[in-house]
């Protein structure tokens, strides 16, 4: 303990007030807003506000996980399945460069997070001191608003702007940088007042009836509409609007794998996935639909293909809570400014009641090929080694859909999000802007936390599973349930499958060996086992569901299947291959 | 119709709360697209308390806007515009160091001073410096006449710019601080091209 820290230390021993330290009106903030679960790692500048957390056992579950990164993988997972606000704690310098690829993986995400990181104390800042780093200009660019805090006094409205900056309008990230003097620091407080305005914030984009009327008639007069929905519907909490919009238009309806879910897999009018690895009707007709209805998505580059060659021939209509996404990429024709709850029913108070037969038959036309060239040879395999498809194909019928499922990044993600069934919102957690491998295990475990009554399933792919593998630690001391899949090709798969594709087989760097999963797990006092064949595959899988706390299955699968359909990069959508 | 994909000298004029790390905030947004500013001047406004951030990048209209949409979007940021040179009023200033000998004996210092509105703004025995202020190639004519006589130092602020069909922040300001906004402070499009404009 240095020689500043032992003072504070005497001077708050030596007087006695009932006055609250900047890190007790922390946590007492924490719990005003409603917070219940906390995932963090201790460490020198945050000490104050570890020990104030001391007192506070009872009302803040603390989840200490394994490296910083996990942490705001954990509260991504816990944000997306309860639609709650993810809290991470760290420390300064090292303890809060690692929040930086989980943060990135939010701001891209949408996900609403508050970070609060300790800092070195204020007259320190700037000297290099021990564990110094600039943390509010590396998180600048990453975060949707952050702010360092020097004063004791500024804590309770600078946590009430970040709650509500996190998760109002289009959520993000939130990060608090408070410095060690400010949690020491003993001030007279009043009640907490939580935050639902700020001048300069504007979450809520006003709706405008006109654009809302012009979609209308666009719809109403279409021959081929088609609704591309994303994870906006879910942020929206808009899943009942969506549902009576698309069922009373009668309109095609594909997802993003952000927004899956937002309506049952098994929905009549639930045409699939979009993009790069997304089904072959919705890319190839989205080059043929008059007119595209785009709700709560961004038009990212892996859904639209080659841009230039994207809907051309279509009216678009843009529904979004975030005016900078309207025209960004895709040019609207009616852009529709709000959040989609609200206009979404507006919408569908003015459209007619229709069925668009023909149309959705040229969609099953498309899905029929696929099951045929594709989807059957990777879902229902009868011979040779097992794939991926025909694991989450298994799985879908032992959890009919019911399961949440949480990915991690590459071959696995695509194929589990192509094939995983789901029956409920908020069930397909996956890192989709930013591509995070690492992400699941960590996610699942806060996955977990937010949908304590769900049956959670990570799957994970065994490169990935070796990134972020040390939170198998946080499983073990919180005793939380999880079930890991590992779906062990024995490649970094998706790379491979591109170098195979695109780069005459020259495998560069993307032979993986790993260890015995299953043994790291055992060290870990977390069982499991390793399947490789077809006739112990619904046994094993049965097992890892019916196990009573967390399970590690790990699946051998063929080593050089690749992901198809795929619009290959520099492509159109249309252009999109089977094989 | 102007061409939206020609590019051009584009004013951008952002009003924020006054916040530290706003700057950063604003500057990344410029940087992550590898725009170069070519100008940026941070100021008070005609509203207490309200910062005024003027920003000048030559770029097409296409990608001035959704930077303005990307620059509004903080949470900081009130409003954002973005103009042509036509629609602003703009000015820069220039200060010019030259030997005080050399200038004295070789240039009709009175003709200079006409010729190219300047001023001097200090005298001395060894040094004497001029200020002008107008627009950039007005500022850069004495340099190059300078430059001939011993040229010491010269230093050009940004541009600030004055929007010519504005009607100032105040009137909008009360509407941001009203929970329900009302509609002219969502639209993010160029200031309506009016009669109250007029020309210098």
């Amino acid at each position: 303990m240095d020689t500043l820290e032992l003072k504070d230390k005497q001077a708050q021993g030596s007087v006695k007030t009932e006055e609250l330290s900047g890190s007790q009106i922390l946590l007492k903030g924490l719990i005003e807003e409603g917070v219940d679960t906390i995932f963090g790692y201790p460490g020198g500048a945050i000490m104050p506000i570890y020990d104030a957390l001391y007192d506070f056992k009872k009302e803040l579950n603390h989840i200490l996980v394994r490296h910083e990164q996990g942490a705001t993988h954990a509260a991504q997972g816990y944000a997306r399945t309860s639609g709650k606000v993810g809290v991470v704690f760290a420390t300064s310098g090292p303890g809060a460069t690692n929040l930086i690829t989980g943060i990135a993986d939010a701001q891209i995400d949408s996900t609403p997070l508050v970070c609060i990181t300790g800092q070195v104390f204020a007259s320190l800042l700037g000297t290099d001191a021990f564990q110094e780093t600039d943390v509010i200009n590396i998180t600048t660019p990453v975060t949707k608003w952050n702010y360092q805090v020097t004063d004791a006094s500024e804590i309770p409205e600078v946590l009430a702007k970040a709650f509500y900056i996190a998760k109002s309008g289009r959520p993000g990230p939130v990060l608090i940088d408070i410095t060690k003097n400010a949690q020491i620091q003993k001030i007279e407080t009043e009640a907490y007042q939580k935050c639902g305005h700020i001048r300069s914030y504007r979450p809520y984009p006003i709706v405008r009836q006109s654009y809302v009327e012009q979609a209308a008639a666009l719809i109403n007069s279409a021959k081929k509409p088609f609704i591309l929905f994303g994870q906006g519907v879910l942020l929206g909490n808009a899943e009942q609007e969506f549902k009576a919009f698309v069922e009373k238009s009668g309109i095609p309806a594909a997802w993003t794998i952000l927004g899956v879910g937002a309506i049952p897999t098994d929905h009549p009018l639930n045409v699939g996935m979009l993009g790069m690895h997304g089904n072959y009707g919705p890319n190839v007709l989205t080059n043929d639909c008059d007119v595209l209805i785009a709700i709560g998505m961004r038009f990212d580059d892996r859904v639209t293909g080659r841009l230039d060659k994207y809907a051309k021939q279509a009216k678009v209509i843009h529904l979004d809570i975030d005016p900078a996404e309207i025209d960004k990429n895709v040019k609207a024709t009616v852009p529709v400014w709000g959040d989609c709850k609200e206009t979404l029913p507006l919408l569908t108070a003015l459209i007619d009641e229709k069925s668009h037969n023909e149309w959705l038959a040229r969609f099953r036309e498309y899905t029929q090929k696929e099951i045929d060239q594709v989807i059957n040879a990777e879902c229902n395999p009868t011979s040779g080694e097992l794939t991926m498809g025909e694991v989450i194909n298994q799985l879908n019928t032992l959890t009919n859909g019911d399961a949440i499922i949480v990915t991690d990044v590459g071959q696995h993600q695509m194929v589990a999000c192509r094939y995983a069934k789901f029956n409920h919102t908020r069930s397909n957690i996956t890192s989709g802007g930013l591509g995070t491998m690492g992400f699941a295990l960590p996610a699942a475990i806060g996955a977990k936390f937010g949908a304590p009554n769900k049956t959670v399933v990570a799957v994970i792919g065994d490169g990935g599973f070796q990134m972020t593998i040390q939170e198998l630690g946080t499983i073990m001391q919180s005793g939380i349930d999880v079930k890991i899949m590992i779906l062990n090709n024995q490649f970094l798969g998706m790379v491979r499958q591109w170098q195979e594709l695109f780069n005459e087989r020259r495998y560069s760097f993307v032979d993986i060996t790993s260890p015995d999963f299953v043994a790291v797990a055992k060290g870990y006092y977390i069982e499991g086992q390793k399947v490789s064949e077809r006739e112990n595959l619904v046994e094993a899988l049965k097992t890892m569901l019916n196990h009573k706390g967390s399970y590690l299955l790990e699946v051998m699968v063929t080593k050089e299947n690749n992901v198809f359909p795929m619009v290959p990069q520099g492509c159109s959508v249309s252009e999109i291959r089977l094989k | 119709m102007e061409s939206t994909i020609e590019k051009k000298e584009f004013n951008i004029t952002v009003y924020t709360e006054n916040q530290i790390g706003l700057l950063n905030r604003i500057a990344i947004i410029f940087s992550r697209r590898k725009l170069n500013v070519e100008s940026l001047n941070t100021s008070p406004s005609e509203v207490e308390s309200i910062h005024r951030f003027n920003i000048v990048i030559t770029e097409t209209e296409e990608v001035v806007k959704k930077v303005a949409r990307q620059l509004e979007k903080q949470v900081e940021v009130l409003k954002v515009y973005f103009n042509t040179n036509d629609d602003v009023i703009w000015q820069e200033l220039a200060l010019y160091k030259v030997p005080t000998d050399v200038i004295a004996e070789h240039v009709s210092v009175e003709r200079l001073l006409r010729e190219y509105g300047a001023r001097a703004v200090v005298i001395r025995k060894d040094y004497t410096v001029f200020e002008t202020t107008g627009h950039r190639e007005e500022t850069d004519a004495l340099v190059n006449v300078l430059q001939q006589y011993g040229l010491i130092e010269f230093v050009r602020s940004a541009r600030v710019a004055i929007i010519k069909d504005s009607d100032g922040f105040h009137a909008k300001l009360r509407e941001f601080e009203r929970l329900e906004p009302g509609e002219d402070v969502v639209e993010n499009e160029y200031l309506n091209k009016g009669q109250k404009v007029f020309t210098m």
